[in-house]
């Protein structure tokens, strides 16, 4: 893949995981560089979001083979795979989660203003002194402006009795405030009405930019609309199998998988092999 | 603010024991007046009469007494020599000044009203704001306070909890000693919190009593607290001691009680309030402390439109056992209770909480809630939520619900994925926990001081 030197890349070789002893992801190759947004699509359940959990670090998600590293513009490489998931969000990864965990009684301005402590200062530890808070609610005022929210939002409970259209624009307010290197946003779209999907779309655009490198997890087009992929995978069965413009997404959200089936049965059988797999396991 | 001078009581030749000959040093020691020495005598001859409690009653079948000695203990003749009290932890959230609320807003904590320090079952400081006092409010130790204004504390004075309930509230109020009283007079209402602290060296022994009385239509808040005593293992400590609270009409009080002791220290406690017409008591325990607890704690509503908040903290750790009893008895029509308990529990600590609300033939129109919500944050932790509806009314709404749950690894991770370490993450969990309770509780020292005690205590999630 061709990639500028000089810029930060997101680099996923041969990855495997494992979820309850069984394998999901079965060799996902991925480069993403900084700037750059990478569309990743694929049937449900094909491993899309498995991908996402793996590269942020969930405990329940086994990597059994392949590296993810950050590699530096410079060349120094990082390996995520041996950091914990904290460690991986203060090195400049993001996910916006399919379904985001509520944590009642903690309000998300404190939530955040936590995060955003420690991302911006990597080396903090527990009990260090927070980012100031009048410095930290004059800029979370502005971001929730931008992002067309009310300010009251962020005194409520982290997605605490959220609606699934407030918990994606709760994300995306997370990921303006603490800028990553790289995100990755899985199906940061679904939940929102046609007008927060366009403002969401907007907004990404906005905060990305030159600085960051995406990759938009989605089974619709709207996102994609100022989010041009320069790249777009395709997923089934645990694998990327075939990659390519803007134009292979406009195929897939016109046609669907059926193609993408036909051409590569080897993933097409492990896609039906994992749900034999899954339906024997809850027989049991 | 003033400070009346420091008394020390000794109690010469004290015995080792709670035995007759203790408690004639003792009255001589410490004069009350003759009907207060006379109480004692008749708890002394309850005590007499009675046994340690065991397990076949309801209230102490989950209270595991098997290692407690009871002839081990005795009042102590004076502090043990070079001994200060530890500080408190209300003590230090108060003295470390504005507190701050979730979302910025600093919460002003006004400087104190009145405190009063004991140690092993001595005062070591007394001080009531003379403002307060020129007011009326009469506040301190019961050695000072009942000679002088005795007279008015007579029918309350033992007499809202029962001496001869149990074994312990029978030793109680034959041994009760260096007790804090409040006594507000009718409208008086006062902005400054009071401040209680009893403390214990390293095999201490306190039995202090709490009275409070406010008279109709006053206003107070008193913080109450315990700490010191030995850690588990060493010489540990005892408290067997009781609240008594009146709340007379269309009073208000805010009343803390923290046990905070050492996890060395047997705690037993009887706590009782009576809330007369349109009274308010909000009243919150915080338990963090002790080898082992056992505390009744009741609230009888007594007058028309009465109403009681009634919030628990609890953190429990090691091998600590903690029981709570608590009763919210309706006794008049229209009045409101409304009890919350929260426990987290770490390493293989037990929690026990059965609450009942009674609802007397008289009391229609209650409005009675109880829940008790616990999480779990080791395996071997365990919690026992028994609430209890008993109801002789017929036009009432009694609600009661309990929880218990685990720290959820998808939280942890969630939290992590943003950043957070993951110990920083489970604190913040398990601070959201409590956070519904911290809510209720209007005094933010109160707030800051346990949601601070509790961060410090979580570990790693086992
Ligand atoms: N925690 C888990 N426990 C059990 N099975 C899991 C778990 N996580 C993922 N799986 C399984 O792994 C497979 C891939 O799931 P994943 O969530 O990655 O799919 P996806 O491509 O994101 O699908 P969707 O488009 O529906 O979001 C599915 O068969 C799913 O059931
Ligand atoms: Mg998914």
């Amino acid at each position: 893949m061709a990639v500028e030197t000089g810029t930060d890349r997101l680099v996923v070789r041969g990855l495997h995981v494992a979820v309850e002893g069984l394998e999901i992801l079965k060799g996902v190759d991925l480069e993403i560089g900084r700037g750059e947004v990478h569309a990743l699509m694929g049937p449900n359940g094909s491993g899309k979001s498995t991908l996402g959990y793996a590269i942020m670090g969930h405990p329940g998600y086994e990597v059994t083979a392949g590296t993810v590293e950050l590699v530096d513009g410079d060349g120094r490489r990082h390996d995520l795979l041996a950091m914990e998931p904290d460690q991986r969000a203060r090195a400049g990864v993001f996910l916006a989660f399919q379904r985001p965990m509520a944590i009642p009684g903690v309000r998300l301005a404190d939530f955040l203003r936590h995060a955003v402590t420690n991302v911006r200062n990597p080396q903090r530890r527990e009990g260090e002194e927070l980012m100031a808070m009048r410095e930290f609610r004059g800029e979370l005022k502005a971001k929730m402006a931008e992002l067309s929210m009310d300010p009251d939002f962020a005194r409520r409970y982290v997605n605490d009795g959220f609606s699934g259209g407030e918990m994606k624009r709760a994300e995306i307010l997370q990921l303006a405030m603490l800028r990553p290197r790289f995100a990755i946003l899985d199906e940061t779209d679904s939940g929102l009405d046609a007008d927060a999907v366009r403002l969401a779309s907007e907004s990404i655009a906005r905060i990305g930019g030159a600085e960051m490198g995406i990759l938009i997890i989605t089974h619709h087009e709207q996102l994609l609309e100022h989010n041009t992929p320069l790249r777009t995978h395709v997923m089934l069965g645990g694998r990327i199998v075939e990659s390519g413009g803007a134009e292979l997404a406009a195929e897939l959200h016109k046609r669907g998988y059926e193609r993408i089936r036909a051409s590569y049965p080897e993933a097409a059988a492990a896609e039906r092999d994992l749900g034999d797999r899954q339906a024997a396991a809850a027989a049991v | 603010m003033t400070t009346a001078a420091t008394t020390t009581l000794a109690v010469p030749g004290a015995a080792a024991t709670f035995d007759a000959g203790a408690l004639e040093h003792l009255i001589g020691a410490a004069p009350l007046p003759d009907w207060a020495t006379q109480r004692r005598r008749e708890a002394f001859a309850a005590l007499a009469g009675s046994g340690l409690p065991d397990r076949r009653s309801e209230n102490w079948m989950r209270t595991d007494l098997r290692l407690f000695r009871r002839e081990a203990w005795g009042l102590r003749p004076r502090p043990a020599a070079g001994a200060v009290a530890p500080a408190g932890l209300l003590a230090a959230a108060i003295a470390g000044g504005a507190g701050t609320d979730a979302d910025g807003t600093a919460a002003a904590t006004g400087p104190l009203g009145g405190r009063l320090v004991t140690l092993d079952g001595h005062p070591l400081q007394e001080e009531l704001d003379p403002e307060l006092a020129r007011r009326g409010v009469r506040f301190g130790s019961a050695e000072s306070l009942l000679p002088e204004i005795g007279h008015l504390l007579r029918d309350h004075w033992c007499t809202v909890i029962d001496p001869a309930a149990d074994h312990f509230a029978a030793l109680h109020a034959a041994f009760h000693r260096a007790s804090a009283v409040l006594h507000v007079p009718r409208g008086v209402t006062i902005a400054e919190p009071l401040h209680v602290l009893a403390a214990i060296g390293d095999g201490g022994v306190d039995t202090s009593h709490v009275l409070v009385v406010l008279d109709d239509g006053a206003e107070a808040t008193l913080l109450t607290e315990t700490a010191g005593g030995g850690a588990a293992g060493s010489a540990g400590g005892f408290h067997c001691g009781a609240t008594e609270i009146v709340v007379g009409r269309g009073a208000f009080l805010r009343m803390v009680n923290l046990q905070n002791w050492n996890t060395g220290v047997w705690h037993f406690a009887r706590q009782r309030a009576l809330v007369h017409e349109n009274g308010r008591l909000q009243w919150t325990l915080g338990a963090l402390g002790s080898r082992l607890s056992h505390v009744a704690q009741d609230v009888a509503l007594v007058g028309r439109n009465a109403s009681a908040q009634v919030n628990g903290v609890m953190f429990t750790e090691g091998r600590q056992q903690l029981v709570y009893n608590t009763l919210q008895h309706h006794q008049a029509p229209a009045c409101r209770s409304d009890l919350l308990y929260k426990g987290a529990l770490q390493d293989r600590s037990r929690l026990v909480w059965r609450g009942m609300i009674k609802v007397d033939k008289a009391a229609q129109k209650t409005d009675g809630y109880q829940r008790n919500d616990n999480l779990m944050l080791s395996a071997q932790a365990r919690a026992d939520s028994i609430p209890g509806l008993e109801i002789e009314a017929d036009d009432v709404r009694c609600t009661h619900g309990a929880t218990s749950g685990r720290v959820d690894t998808d939280q942890i991770f969630y939290a992590q994925a943003r950043g957070l370490s993951a110990d920083e993450a489970a604190r913040l969990v398990v601070a959201g926990f409590f956070q519904q309770v911290f809510d209720r509780i209007t005094i933010p020292p109160v707030r800051d001081a346990l949601a601070r005690a509790i961060g410090s205590r979580i570990r790693r999630l086992s």
